[in-house]
């Protein structure tokens, strides 16, 4: 604004003239400051939880470097062409999910990862992202609510990926899959008629997992959810360890560096799936309550930006992915409270790990671009 | 809401309607699952939250004892007797060996290590976890722990332990009066505070180390540690600190003792010196005596079977449990006796023919002397020993009196001495033989009664101790072997107070004096029984040999030493206070099968008595 000497703006302005600045590079102030707050406090957890390994803590921060400049490249891309590309994406996820499962790397007992030469990449999580583009691409073409025709179709287009990650087997992520999928179908006004149906048909296709779907690992996790102490030496451990790691961290907690259970190597896996415990034992309640009202916020400025977009893509689309972050944070929650069954999600943006974390902050990059992509409608 | 599927175009209004509807409900369900969140956490960290920290508690911490150091013995003019002193061992720890067999074929080209030890190695191993040490060699001198330490990085995972063993410096000396430690057994266990001893390894065994253990041991400590998972400790904080052992003073002069010891050469026996002021015991000697640290140290099974079974007995501590009889050292005791009732009197003589025959009975029994003492009167039994005159004596006291009258000074009493495991001694009476032998007392038994033959049976701890009363005129006192308590780093230590526990009834002090007189006759007089002993004597000694019989010499049977085989041989005995008229020592000496008391036994109470009256020459 040349036109302008620098006196004449006052504080509003000036402001102003940063929020402008930020929607230009599309990005959406209010979760930008949610997910560095969540970051921040979530590296604190991992220098705690990693025994005070500075490395370590910059490993993740070169990672969230790279995820969030994921992005804000992402967030340049506009709404039309991710609505283009949707199909595409799918595609590419397919195959190389296809590839995976062909000739896929090993790691820790399941075949996930696909080496493309200079990295290693798990084509699942490109499909967290793909699946919900692709039913909100194919169901924003026709009219909502979707017919049986088009929720059939969506369903088989569902069902692939979700069968194929579970094949590796990846419980966690089919599951985050299957709800992403779910999300898009029900904000797209899916008929409670079949909703219910669905939801009775659960208990059949359940029993039917059960004897014929899952892998004994799989079954005795469930088990032991079912009743912890059956086996404290074996499968109930880790649930039964984070569960003393929470209760006694109590009300106010035993304060930053100060967890014993987890400091002293009881609590497993407290730097990936388990670090929550580390963080409520630290923090105890007050602490726990103060980092859910941060995810909610986030969740609150999703689905904002949900309920603002023009569109019924970019509206399902916004909606998916911001009900899926909250659902990562439920069950990841959910299970080292022993509320539910063990299955490998981490607690996202805190937990230590590179992929899933690059997905989530693209998937904030897609939420960024849809809002500052709108197109200014005259009131 | 009418279903209108005809409607071909895009209702933009109502869809919009329709997902925010849609995104309400889920709006509210979001908010209804952080409030279970929140529910479940309230559950776990608020209501829950004592359970947990219990748990958590118990996941990690642990209480562990610390064993409290054992207190020091000294003498009673401060020579240290007991201590503690570091001991080395040998201790692999898995977790940092590559390959355990390689290490040990290393270590076995450094020091010797038995197969047995490593059989005990590879056992331990088996119950202990990877980051523990196990022990592999015990006792390491200083060359075997310098080679150890020059090879240490060729040898990963190998370390060496300090840990404080007790040690006698002085070895063998006085090794049944001190005692030793040994590991804690399993009826020693059951019978023990469990708590106290939690840390402790080692207890004492006999001695003074086991009757003061109590004093000795000191208390238990405490450190709490962090465990992790693995149950590596990896904090520890010390929450009580042990409270050590006191030390502890003996009232033994250890110069006094070792002369005693060397004094008895090759022979065994046993030598008792006590204070008669007071009933300090300055000697407490046992032969042959034995070395302590066999019984720190694990011994072998050989050693130990070599020791217990030996026929030179060298576990018993003779001086409290071996059970001899008198002979006659018996002898003032029951001229003492018939003196204060009056049967006889100094001047009063009886004609020795060399043996005596009781009315109705035509055993004789016989004199030492086969051809008798002639004309005896009792200083003149006493000076030698004559055996007639008391067969007469104890026939006019008869049992009973000769009975009550020994039992005044203590004899077949424990006199107890604060050290455990004290024999009784045996004083005959009717009643006593009726009870255990159910037969009726006949008088050829007062006879030899009366020159300490027969049933009668002391211990050398009685013998001095009855002499000590003897010479400081009737007072009765528990001997101890606990001169005074110490307190570790206190100057000032607490003497035990003498334990005066009665005093013999004197009829007649003059009755006293005839005896002592007599003893100092044995000593001093010119046909004294152990005149041998007078000798450039700076001080007067009351004395009396005595010899106790192995075995009954049959009725008119030719005693020849030579031919007898030495463990037949007569025990040689000797009593004596000195200075006579003020004693402050009295010794009672046995020597086993050493023949005569005169020749054999008094020397080694002269030595003994020099040693302890002139020690300031």
């Amino acid at each position: 604004m040349p036109g302008f000497s620098k006196s004449e703006f006052t504080d509003t302005t000036r402001i102003h003239a940063g929020r402008r600045v930020l929607h230009r590079f599309h990005v959406d102030l209010p979760l930008l400051l949610g997910l560095i707050v969540l970051v921040a406090v979530g590296l604190m957890v991992l220098y705690s939880a990693s025994e005070q390994d500075a490395g370590l803590v910059s490993k993740q921060l070169i990672r969230l470097g790279i995820a969030f400049t994921v992005m804000f490249a992402v967030a340049q891309i506009s709404p039309d062409t991710l609505r283009y590309w949707s199909p595409w994406l799918f595609g590419i996820g397919l195959i190389m999910l296809i590839a995976v499962l062909l000739l896929g790397e090993v790691g820790k007992g399941a075949q996930r990862w696909l080496n493309l030469g200079f990295f290693t990449f798990q084509p699942s999580e490109l499909m967290k992202l793909a699946l919900p583009m692709l039913l909100a691409w194919y169901l924003s073409e026709a009219i909502l609510p979707p017919k049986f025709k088009h929720v059939m179709v969506a369903v088989v287009m569902m069902l692939i990926p979700i069968y194929m990650v579970a094949k590796q087997p990846d419980l966690g992520t089919s599951l985050l899959l299957a709800s992403s999928g779910i999300f898009v179908l029900f904000l797209a006004g899916l008929r409670w008629f079949y909703i219910i149906i669905s939801t009775l048909m659960l208990i059949p296709t359940s029993l039917l997992l059960w004897f014929y779907g899952m892998h004994d690992y799989q079954r005795s996790r469930v088990l032991t959810f079912i009743n912890p102490e059956s086996d404290l030496r074996g499968s109930g451990y880790h649930i039964n360890q984070s569960s003393i790691a929470i209760g006694s961290g109590g009300t106010y907690g035993k304060g930053w560096l100060n967890g014993t259970q987890s400091h002293l190597d009881f609590l497993p896996e407290r730097k990936t799936d388990f670090i929550f415990p580390v963080f409520s034992e630290e923090f105890g309640l007050i602490g726990a309550i103060i980092l859910l009202t941060i995810y909610a916020a986030i969740v609150a400025r999703g689905l904002v930006i949900a309920a603002q977009a023009q569109d019924t893509f970019t509206r399902l689309l916004a909606g998916s992915i911001t009900l899926t972050f909250f659902i990562y944070v439920f069950i990841n929650i959910g299970m080292v409270s022993g509320l539910l069954p063990v299955v490998g999600i981490p607690l996202p943006l805190v937990s230590y790990g590179g992929t899933s974390m690059v997905t989530l902050l693209a998937g904030f990059g897609i939420l960024m671009s849809i809002q500052t992509h709108r197109k200014l409608i005259a009131s | 809401m009418v279903q209108r599927a005809s409607i071909t175009f895009k209702d933009h209004f109502r869809e919009t309607h329709l997902f925010q509807q849609r995104l309400l409900i889920t709006a509210i369900i979001t908010i209804l699952l952080l409030l279970v969140l929140i529910a479940r956490l309230v559950f776990l960290q608020v209501l829950s939250h004592d359970h947990f920290t219990t748990l958590s508690e118990k996941n990690r911490l642990d209480i562990l004892p610390i064993a409290p150091i054992r207190g020091l013995i000294y003498d009673r003019n401060g020579v240290l007797l007991a201590q503690n002193l570091p001991s080395f061992t040998l201790q692999i720890v898995p977790e940092h060996s590559k390959d355990l067999k390689k290490t040990i074929e290393e270590l076995k080209k450094l020091v010797v290590i038995s197969d047995d030890e490593i059989k005990q190695f590879y056992r331990v191993l088996k119950e202990k976890r990877r980051f523990e040490g196990i022990p592999l060699r015990f006792r390491l001198n200083d060359i075997e722990r310098a080679k150890i330490a020059v090879n240490q990085d060729r040898l990963p995972g190998v370390k060496i332990e300090a840990q404080l063993a007790r040690d006698y410096p002085l070895g063998s000396l006085a090794s049944h009066a001190i005692g030793y430690v040994g590991r804690i057994n399993e009826q020693e266990l059951q019978n023990l505070n469990v708590a106290r001893y939690s840390a402790t390894e080692y207890i004492g065994k006999v001695g003074v180390e086991r009757s003061y253990e109590d004093i000795l041991h000191g208390q238990v400590g405490t450190v709490l540690v962090e465990r992790n998972s693995q149950g590596r400790v990896m904090r520890s904080e010390t929450e009580l600190d042990p409270e050590p052992g006191k030390d502890l003073y003996l009232t033994l002069d250890i110069k006094v003792q070792e002369v005693a010891e060397k004094s008895f050469g090759d022979d065994n026996g046993a030598l008792v010196a006590i204070d008669p002021r007071n009933g300090e015991v300055i000697a407490l000697v046992s032969i042959p005596t034995f070395d302590p640290h066999i019984f720190v140290h694990r011994v072998d099974t050989k050693t130990y079977k070599a020791l217990s079974t030996s026929s030179d007995h060298p576990l018993l501590n003779r001086a409290l449990q071996g059970q001899y009889p008198p002979g006659s050292t018996l002898k003032p005791f029951i001229g003492l006796a018939g003196l204060e009732a009056n049967l006889i009197n100094s001047d009063e003589s009886l004609k020795c023919p060399g043996y005596y025959m009781l009315k109705n009975d035509d055993r004789k029994y016989r004199d030492w002397k086969k051809e008798g003492h002639g004309e005896t009167n009792l200083t003149k039994a006493l000076v030698e020993s004559c055996d007639v005159y008391f067969y007469d004596l104890s026939l006019a006291l008869k049992i009973d009196r000769m009975e009550s009258y020994l039992a005044r000074f203590g004899v077949g009493q424990p006199t107890g001495i604060d050290i455990r495991g004290e024999a009784p001694g045996l004083l005959p009476s009717k009643q006593w033989k009726q009870k255990t032998h159910r037969l009726p007392w006949f008088p050829g038994e007062t006879l030899i009664t009366g020159i300490g033959q027969g049933f009668t049976l002391t211990t050398p701890l009685q013998l001095a101790n009855i002499t000590a009363i003897l010479g400081n005129g009737g007072q009765r006192y528990k001997p101890r072997i606990i001169h005074a308590i110490g307190e570790p780093g206190v100057e000032e230590i607490t003497l035990q107070k003498p334990r005066h526990i009665g005093t013999v009834q004197k009829d007649n002090p003059e009755n006293w004096n005839i005896i002592i007189n007599a003893m100092k006759q044995v000593v001093h007089g010119l046909r004294g029984t152990a005149r041998g002993i007078n000798r450039n004597l700076e001080y007067k000694v009351a004395g009396k040999t005595g010899t106790a019989q192995v075995f009954g010499i049959k009725e008119d049977e030719e005693y020849d030493e030579e031919k007898i085989a030495k463990k037949l041989r007569d025990h040689a005995l000797f009593i004596s206070f000195a200075p006579a008229d003020e004693p402050r020592i009295a010794v009672a000496v046995i020597v086993e099968n050493g023949g005569s008391g005169g020749a054999v036994a008094a020397p080694i109470a002269r030595k003994v008595m020099d040693a302890y009256l002139l020690k300031d020459n």
